[in-house]
């Protein structure tokens, strides 16, 4: 990462992953891997596009890739509902990991979503349920699990596809509890505080390497990952092909165990 | 005649023991629903429950023991890990210590062992008067250390939950909890152990979206607000005013999400029942 590029704040970072041009999971997927088929639905009550899944093949390895879906137009974000998935995605979402796991298939996620839908159908269809099970099952998957955040981490939407072995974020990507807007109007009471709160929550992709939530950042070309796709999906084959050659020698059993000890070591508290 | 009116005679009675009686029936509490007023003493009797519209208050973790375990049988424990201060963020602390001396409890969850009605189980109390009972690092970290503890001791679990979501004061690391404790029940369930939630006034955010819905047992208490996201935020996004009944006990339970929405008379015998039915099942 180059000095300059260590500069941008948060809100600047937020501005770059939110632009039309920034690759979707369309781009990284159709370059890094190859063979791609993509599988639809949640076999309950729907296809939910908000989040695509399908199996591949990265090299030799055939794996299982899902991710947040945001549109490049406006009637593909409409289809897409703005990668803000409804229950029915996530629960799609986990029968591919749970096929991927029976299939001893590597499980690759891309997060890119401002956050889980809120609306009636959403409430009705229990998203709260959906992604808490997502959280639960995914923790206890035995088969490799890689998470890329490469724009948008909005709270539990994104954590619902999340809870993996390595977790990277894109030099740009913000990843966080809540949005900037909706910290400032809770907790000050005044939405146009906006950018402050975005520096205090901490959301870049440096802050949450060095509060030890994600194993690493992948750098970016210059000035944004739009600039160069083809350069920024090299530089994300290479950490997956890094760390599949490692997580492929483990267990499955052990790699459900280190999964659950990262994440059980995960919290600041004191101790009398 | 016109003239009669001022000549008749009105008489009102005076009650002179009215403040002496007043006092004997002891304070006046406010319905926080309705806003009817009733005494103190009956309410409590009543559990916290409005003899005018007949919804429930919310208990804090005292409350909420009291009329669940039996008397003595409760066990404090994880009260060693408490809240620092890790976004720097202003005015935090001196919040949860100001909040610490109002209710009287270290953070939002409290935690133990007792029993009830005879049957010894691991209980989390979850505190809506702490602020908003949002689940941070030390409520994570309690609950883990929770569902460890039962795992090692073969015990089930209980958990009372409200919540308003994640703590937004604590950022990322809130986030994290929801992965957290929905592991460690994992573990707990792998285990062949009981969990069972109960979801009470109000069940929200991330909580809903975690460990509230992964019980083996869901129990609702009736009237109980539950939902993933909050009832402004929705009608914000749609532009219309949601039905009343949107987000209640009823409706969750409705919907598929709850397995039973219990009045907070029966609930102690609910539990004691279940709990009993799979100690009976485990064969111990």
């Amino acid at each position: 990462m180059s000095g300059e590029h260590n500069k941008i704040t948060a809100s600047g970072r937020i501005e770059i992953v939110k632009q039309k041009a920034r690759p979707n999971v369309v781009d990284y997927i159709s370059r890094i891997f190859d063979d791609f088929i993509e599988f639809r639905g949640d076999r309950a009550f729907g296809d939910d596009q908000a989040i695509l899944g399908g199996i591949a093949r990265l090299g030799d390895i055939p794996v299982t890739v899902i991710g947040h879906h945001k549109g490049k137009n406006t009637q593909e974000n409409i289809d897409f509902n703005f990668a803000m998935a409804h229950p029915e995605g996530y629960r799609k979402a986990l029968r591919l990991m749970k096929q991927a796991e029976k299939f001893h298939r590597p499980i690759i996620c891309f997060v890119d979503t401002p956050g889980a839908y809120c609306g009636i159908g959403a409430e009705e269809r229990g998203q709260g349920e959906a992604i808490a099970k997502s959280l639960q099952v995914m923790m206890a998957l035995e088969t490799p699990v890689i998470t890329i955040v490469t724009g948008e981490g909005g709270s539990g939407g994104a954590l619902g596809l999340a809870v993996a072995n390595k977790v990277y974020m894109l030099e740009n990507a913000v990843y966080s509890v809540i949005s900037p807007k909706g910290f400032a109007s809770i907790l000050w009471k005044d939405a146009t505080r906006e950018k402050e709160a975005a520096e205090l929550l901490k959301m870049t992709a440096q802050d949450l390497y060095d509060a030890h939530i994600i194993e690493g950042i992948i750098p970016e070309p210059e000035e944004g990952a739009h600039k160069d796709v083809k350069q920024m999906c090299k530089n994300i084959e290479a950490v997956l092909r890094q760390d599949l050659a490692e997580l492929t020698g483990i267990s499955g059993q052990e790699l459900a165990q280190l999964r659950y000890e990262k994440f059980r070591h995960m919290g600041v508290f004191l101790e009398r | 005649m016109l003239i009669d009116l001022f000549k008749k005679t009105r008489y009102i009675s005076v009650d002179l023991d009215y403040n002496e009686r007043q006092k004997e029936l002891g304070p006046l509490v406010v319905c926080p629903f309705c806003k009817k007023s009733m005494r103190a003493k009956e309410y409590e009797q009543r559990l916290h429950q409005c003899q005018h519209c007949g919804k429930y208050g919310r208990l804090n973790p005292e409350q909420r023991l009291a009329i669940t375990v039996d008397e003595g049988s409760f066990q404090l424990m994880n009260e060693n890990v408490y809240t620092t201060n890790p976004l720097d963020f202003k005015g935090y602390e001196e919040k949860i210590a100001v909040l610490q001396e109002k209710t009287g409890c270290t953070e939002a969850v409290t935690t133990g062992v007792g029993t009830i009605l005879g049957e010894k189980t691991c209980i989390a109390v979850m505190n809506s008067e702490f602020l908003m009972a949002s689940m941070g690092s030390v409520v994570g970290e309690r609950l883990t250390r929770l569902f460890e503890y039962a795992t090692e001791e073969r015990l089930p679990v209980i958990i009372f939950c409200a919540s308003g979501g994640a703590r937004m004061h604590e950022g990322i690391l809130s986030l994290m909890q929801m992965a957290k404790v929905s592991g460690a029940a994992g573990k707990h369930s792998q285990a062949g152990l009981l969990y069972i939630t109960v979801l009470t006034d109000p069940t929200t955010g991330g909580v809903t979206a975690s460990f509230a819905m992964l019980g083996d047992v869901i129990l609702a208490e009736k009237n109980a607000t539950i939902g993933f996201a909050g009832r402004r935020v929705i009608e914000g996004t749609i532009g219309t005013e949601l039905p009343k009944d949107f987000q209640t006990a009823e409706f969750v339970e409705k919907h598929g999400f709850v397995d039973k929405v219990v009045s907070r008379q029966e609930l102690k015998e609910v539990l004691a029942k279940i709990l009993k039915l799979h100690r009976l099942e485990a064969g111990n």
